[in-house]
């Protein structure tokens, strides 16, 4: 761990200013992924702008519209926990809770799960090359151990994955994201926030240095009726997705109405294809139908010499889940 | 001498001092002005160093001072003075000893500052530069390499495997009922909790006291003295707690040599611990290829075992362990071929990890077992109780005692195995396919010369001690039951100390050992102490001068006529009447060779599991458990169930989780933290059972003590691996076992 | 030891500044001048001399370093104590209050530890789980105990300790 200077920040703005100021500087909220990658000397940053001083951001409230607003700041474990997401959104609560363990839940922030890097052993071993952590030095999972790694988006610079629960639910949900900065405010939908790693794979998402979050918008639909999440791992708890998958399913007289279906674990983002959920609609929710589906999401999937299981294993677990989602397992 | 204590379920002695957070672990003995090490590991598995820069790590405010092999200070130089208890055959590694690099993640400098964050932010700016050398790590590209071991002083401990008996290759190929596999086991790294860590408080010219994560601290202290050229009295080594081990203990890790070359050198107190990544960067279980080929005739009965192992090794060391003596321990067959081969790679020296080469063989024996069972169309239990021996065949010796047939019994009673449909495939729950396996575990029972002092002061209380240890084995709570009962005291009373190499010697504590080793030394002290005890009471008393030995009762803390012809003595009138006002007797407790050496003596272990698969993704679950062991006296039923059950965990373990998983481009392993090794969760262990079948063996000593460190934890694999079989219909012989090496099979067949 | 964590001057590499807080530890307050760069696991066991909270990876991968903050159990490694300001932090040493707290005893009865090392941080996390109020059954416990790796494998042990307490009727 380098030194570093230490402020923390009384409001969003003063925060912001900060931030916008040196470039070097970056925003620690729960730190439990920040604080692990400069320990491994990955992060670096020459200033901390602790930002949990910072009053009004980890509220959980109602929006007019029948949406819930969840605070940046809000803990994963609070939020899991609150009853309007515990009734209205279980999905979402279902994943924060399937991710790491109680402590770091109680510790980590919503707005930081969405900040989280990838957990590519290369990633964290500054001893081998790695685009996303030093561009331009190659990328030493392709060819190299690549289990955990994408099947799905990537690209000759970068086979990494996203690694977070949380957002694969958010994005399921067609959450927004509410940002400030020096530039004032902005709303970016939730799956236009991470990108795909192209031959920029250090850039895990468009958030601007500057920019910070200040809450996420979950629209008024919950899809609290049909809903499924199911991790796949190597060991039952406390360890990242091999496969993770988020549906939320609205059923009307037999049919699929709206289909939701987002994975984790396959790519350098939650993965949505609209075509798949189009496709659902107006279909029987049997297993046929949902094969066709997680054929279409799984367009173009490519392996590598260890992850090439994860393309037939995500295609079976989408099944699953979607069955699930429909009360239709068993 | 009266059992009160010895077979009683008495709580942790040391329970309270773990649950307060007062037990104190090596690295957190905090000392004035103790300065903090920081090690620089190679990225690179072989080559040599051509320059350390350190200009801007030095430039950190605080840092004292920088080690390389350029400015270390000179240490011995005959490689036999590095060469510990536990030292394979060749030239143990030296850190730091010169510019070359011989596997990835040696440590190559270390970073000595005020505190710990400057130490480690200086170690972030230290860069090397390499003359890199092509590497071999990969086991697997090698095969064709591997050679015979190199034998020496270690393997005294482990014996080669016997030499072959008929001919076990044409009779395995004649035999009406036949199974073979091949067997492959990654490296696995024993990530103790604790992680190494050592704190040398500097005492004054050559004088240290060491505070070490160790398995022995008698070791240790002779390891420094004969490195560093002190006088082994100025060396003290203490480790009254150890945050587990499991063998990675049983060697000086380098932070030892590290830390303590600083503080001679400073003459200022230091620590240096490792941090997670570096518990990768020392021994491992060696990764191993084994073949087998086990024949049968058409009754079942066995008749040819063919059994090959090759595992790997350094290029400084041959590591080697027991693999391939274990079907002919449990089997009779007229025909065996065992053979066990080395091929050294660029990599740190393997090492003992619990249960070493018997985890790894029995997998292969049990797994190959299972399926001539199934060839040969009978029940796996009764195709065992069909090769069933009372005779350890590879030395034609009968075991001390073997009550295995119980074991099997009462497991599978307990476990309701009558009632498996022996098909594969033919048992589900939802999703879930259900598979029920067995397999049978052996483990020598050993014992080494060990000695304890036992002092009894005039408060009427006992001290035993003895430079063993304690890493969660149970010795403290366990050696204080037996000195109780063999000077029939409270065992309030009573204290057993461990764990300072200023007390009496013990050999490394590992191997099952310790609990026969030191439980044989405490009751020789005590009858030591007895005999003291008498002499002292017929000055004393007159009711006592003609008494004998035999004629006392040492009871409820007193002599005791035992034809009550005058009142009975107590110890603390006895030692009241001393002048020093204390009582002592340091005694050896040794093997009784002449009784063992016509037997072989093993703990026996039968395991039964049921595991579910699920149908689509291949993930497996061990839903439950039944292990019975039979080993001897059963000290503590409480200490014992939970060296049992840690033993059936790392068994799962084994089986499902772990593995060091390396870039061969690199040399390095990739997975080295406790987020992608995944040792398994709470949440990974179901509903787990243990069975004590005792056996009342005065062959193996005189408390009757076999040890239970690693029978726990050798069928646990292979009844696993049998299980999944019965689950799926396939063999993955392939540890671990993991989604994607059942997903296909798990699928439903078509 | 020295309750204060003093300033480095004059150095030669930027050196992080030290900052004041204050730190209710076990019904103590403290007065620390801290750097920034020092974890709370570190401050507790370097420089306040509370060794119970152990370190078992420094990563927030083995729970070995649990204690309760405000409440709430967390990982000590991977905060930073200069974050600790005006909080209540309860570490291993501050359970027991008189006589050993109830959890503490249902370890020691159900021999729910081998080595010890993990221990501290379980019990914080079981009292922490309880005081939550998530885990209604055996198999909730095991889950949301999952964040602490016990390698000795008393995971079984553990799990009855806890329901021993739970069902002991010591919380609500």
């Amino acid at each position: 761990m380098n030194s570093f200077t230490y402020t923390a920040a009384p409001d969003a703005n003063t925060a912001a200013a900060l931030l916008t100021a040196d470039k070097h500087a970056q925003l620690i909220a729960g730190g439990t992924n920040l604080l692990d990658l400069m320990k491994e000397n990955v992060a670096q940053p020459a200033a901390l702008i602790d930002i949990n001083n910072i009053d009004g951001l980890d509220g959980i409230t109602t929006l007019d519209n029948g949406g819930l607003r969840l605070g940046a700041l809000a803990h994963n474990a609070d939020t899991a926990y609150h009853p309007l997401v515990e009734q209205k959104y279980p999905l979402l609560a279902k994943a924060i809770l399937s991710g790491a363990s109680a402590q770091l839940r109680n510790m980590a922030t919503n707005g930081g799960n969405m900040m989280q890097r990838t957990r590519c052993y290369y990633f964290y071993d500054t001893s081998t090359p790695c685009n996303k952590r030093e561009p331009g030095t190659g990328c030493s999972a392709i060819g190299g151990y690549n289990r955990i790694h994408a099947i799905l988006g990537a690209s000759d610079s970068c086979i990494a994955t996203f690694p977070s629960d949380m957002c694969n639910a958010l994005a399921a949900l067609d959450a927004t994201i509410n940002v400030t900065g020096p530039e004032g405010d902005r709303v970016i939908a939730f799956t236009d926030f991470h990108r795909l790693p192209g031959d920029e794979p250090q850039l895990d998402n468009i958030l601007k240095h500057g920019e910070l979050i200040t809450s996420i918008d979950l629209p008024k639909n919950g899809f609290e009726k049909n809903y499924a999440y199911l991790k796949l791992r190597d060991r039952t708890s406390y360890a990242f997705a091999l496969v993770a998958i988020a549906t939320g399913l609205e059923l009307q007289d037999g049919l699929i109405k709206n289909a939701r279906i987002a994975c984790g674990g396959l790519a350098h983002k939650p993965w949505r294809k609209p075509e798949a959920e189009d496709y659902l609609i107006d279909k029987v929710p049997i297993k046929e139908n949902f094969e066709a589906a997680a054929d279409i999401i799984l367009n173009g999937a490519m392996g590598y010499k260890d992850n090439a299981f994860k393309i037939e294993l995500a295609k079976r677990a989408i099944v699953r889940n979607c069955l699930t989602a429909a009360n239709l397992n068993n | 001498m009266q059992q009160k204590y010895i077979g009683q379920p008495v709580s942790r002695v040391d329970g309270e001092a773990k649950v307060t957070g007062s037990a104190k672990y090596a690295a957190e003995f905090n000392v004035p002005k103790l300065r903090y090490g920081y090690v620089v590991n190679s990225t690179i598995a072989k080559g040599k160093i051509i320059k350390i820069n350190l200009e801007r790590a030095m430039a950190v405010q605080g840092v004292i001072k920088i080690y390389t092999h350029e400015n270390r200070p000179s240490t011995a130089w005959l490689s036999f003075n590095y060469a510990d208890m536990d030292a394979p055959p060749g030239k143990p590694f030296v850190p730091m000893h010169n510019n070359k690099i011989v596997y990835n993640g040696q440590p190559i400098a270390m970073i000595v500052a005020e505190t710990f964050e400057q130490a480690r932010y200086a170690a972030s700016l230290v860069t090397v530069e390499y003359d890199k050398e092509e590497h071999e790590s990969d086991l697997h590209a090698h095969l064709t390499e591997a050679r015979l071991p190199k034998k020496g002083l270690a393997t005294l401990l482990k014996p080669g495997p016997p030499k072959p008996k008929g001919e076990a290759e044409k009779i395995y190929e004649a035999s009406p009922v036949k199974a073979a596999g091949t067997f492959v086991h990654g490296i696995e790294h024993h990530n103790p909790m604790e992680m190494f860590a050592s704190t040398v408080v500097y005492e004054g010219e050559k004088k240290l006291t060491i505070f070490d994560k160790t398995q022995g601290t008698i070791n240790c202290q002779l390891y420094v003295a004969n490195v560093f050229g002190l006088p082994f009295k100025n060396v003290r080594v203490i480790s009254h707690y150890v945050g587990g081990a499991f063998g990675s203990g049983l060697r000086p890790q380098y932070q030892l040599f590290l830390a303590v070359m600083a503080s001679l050198d400073l003459k200022k107190s230091v620590r240096l611990s490792m941090n997670r990544h570096q518990m990768f960067t020392f021994g491992h279980r060696p990764a191993t290829v084994q073949k087998t080929k086990f024949g049968a005739n058409d009754v079942g009965k066995i008749q040819a075992i063919n059994h090959e192992s090759i595992g790997e090794t350094s290029q400084f060391e041959d590591y080697t362990e027991i693999v391939v003596n274990w079907a002919n321990m449990l089997y009779p067959s007229p025909n065996t071929k065992l053979q066990y081969k080395l091929k050294p790679l660029d990599v740190a020296s393997p090492m003992d990890m619990r249960a070493p080469g018997g985890a790894t063989g029995l997998h292969a024996v049990e797994v190959t077992i299972d399926e001539l069972a199934y060839q040969a169309k009978m029940d796996p239990v009764d195709f065992r109780l069909l090769n069933y021996t009372d005779m350890d065949q590879t030395t034609e010796k009968p075991y001390s005692s073997k009550e295995l047939k119980e074991c099997f019994k009462q497991a599978a009673d307990k476990f309701g195995w009558k009632n498996r449909n022996p098909e594969p495939r033919s048992m589900r729950r939802n999703h879930k396919l259900i598979g029920w396996g067995i397999a049978t575990g052996i483990w020598e029972a050993m014992q080494l010369p060990t000695r304890a002092e036992a002092v009894l002061t005039a408060d009427g209380k006992l001290t035993v001690s003895s430079a063993t240890s304690d890493f969660g084995t149970g010795t403290y709570t366990v050696m204080a039951q037996i000195a109780a009962d063999c000077m029939g005291m409270d065992l309030a009373d009573v204290s057993f100390k461990l764990g300072d190499s200023d007390m009496p010697f013990a050999p490394i504590s590992g191997g099952s050992f310790t609990a026969a080793s030191t439980g044989t030394a405490v009751q020789a002290a005590c009858l030591g102490l007895r005999k003291k005890l008498l002499k002292k009471a017929q000055k004393m008393v007159a009711a006592f001068t003609e008494a004998e030995f035999d004629d006392i009762d040492f009871t409820d803390s007193g002599l005791h006529l035992k034809n009550n012809s005058g009142p009975p003595l107590s110890y603390r009138e006895i030692v009241a009447a001393t002048k020093e006002k204390t009582l002592k007797s340091k005694n050896m407790g040794w093997p009784n060779a002449m009784k063992q050496r016509k037997f072989t003596r093993a703990t026996h272990s039968a395991v039964f599991v049921e595991v579910e698969v699920d149908e689509d993704f291949g993930i497996v679950k061990v839903t439950r458990m039944v292990t019975a062991v039979a080993a001897g006296k059963i000290l503590n039923p409480k200490t014992a169930r939970s060296q049992i059950l840690g033993g059936m965990v790392w068994g799962i373990s084994k089986a499902l989780r772990e593995e060091s998983v390396m870039d061969h481009r690199f040399g390095k392993f990739m997975n080295d933290s406790l987020a992608e090794y995944h040792l398994p969760v709470n949440a990974d262990i179901n509903d787990l059972e243990v069975i004590f079948v005792e056996e009342d063996d005065k062959i193996v000593n005189d408390l009757g003590i076999k040890g239970l460190g690693e029978i726990g934890l050798v069928a646990v694999p292979p009844a696993i691996a049998n299980a999944v079989f019965h689950a799926t219909g396939k063999r993955v012989n392939d540890l671990p076992i993991t989604m994607d090496k059942v997903m296909d099979y798990a699928s439903p067949l078509v | 030891m020295d309750e204060n964590i003093t300033a480095v001057k004059d150095a030669p590499v930027a050196e992080p500044k030290s900052h004041p807080v204050t730190i209710n530890i076990n019904g103590q307050q403290h007065q620390l001048l801290v750097q920034p760069w020092v974890t709370l696991l570190d401050a507790l066991r370097e420089k306040l001399d509370l060794t119970g909270t152990k370190k078992g990876c420094d990563h927030g991968q083995c729970g070995a370093c649990t204690v309760l903050v405000n409440g709430k159990r967390i990982n000590s490694c991977l905060t930073l104590a200069v974050m600790q300001n005006g909080k209540e932090i309860t570490t291993i040493e501050g359970i027991a209050n008189g006589e050993m707290h109830p959890m503490q005893q249902a370890f020691i009865k159900y021999d729910a530890f081998q080595c010890g090392y993990c221990t501290p941080g379980q019990i914080c996390s079981a009292i922490g789980m309880l005081q939550e109020g998530h885990a209604t059954n055996r198999e909730e416990v095991k889950e949301l105990m999952s964040g602490n790796i016990c390698r000795c494998g008393a995971y079984s042990n553990i799990v009855e300790a806890i329901m021993d307490v739970k069902e002991g009727g010591q919380y609500e």
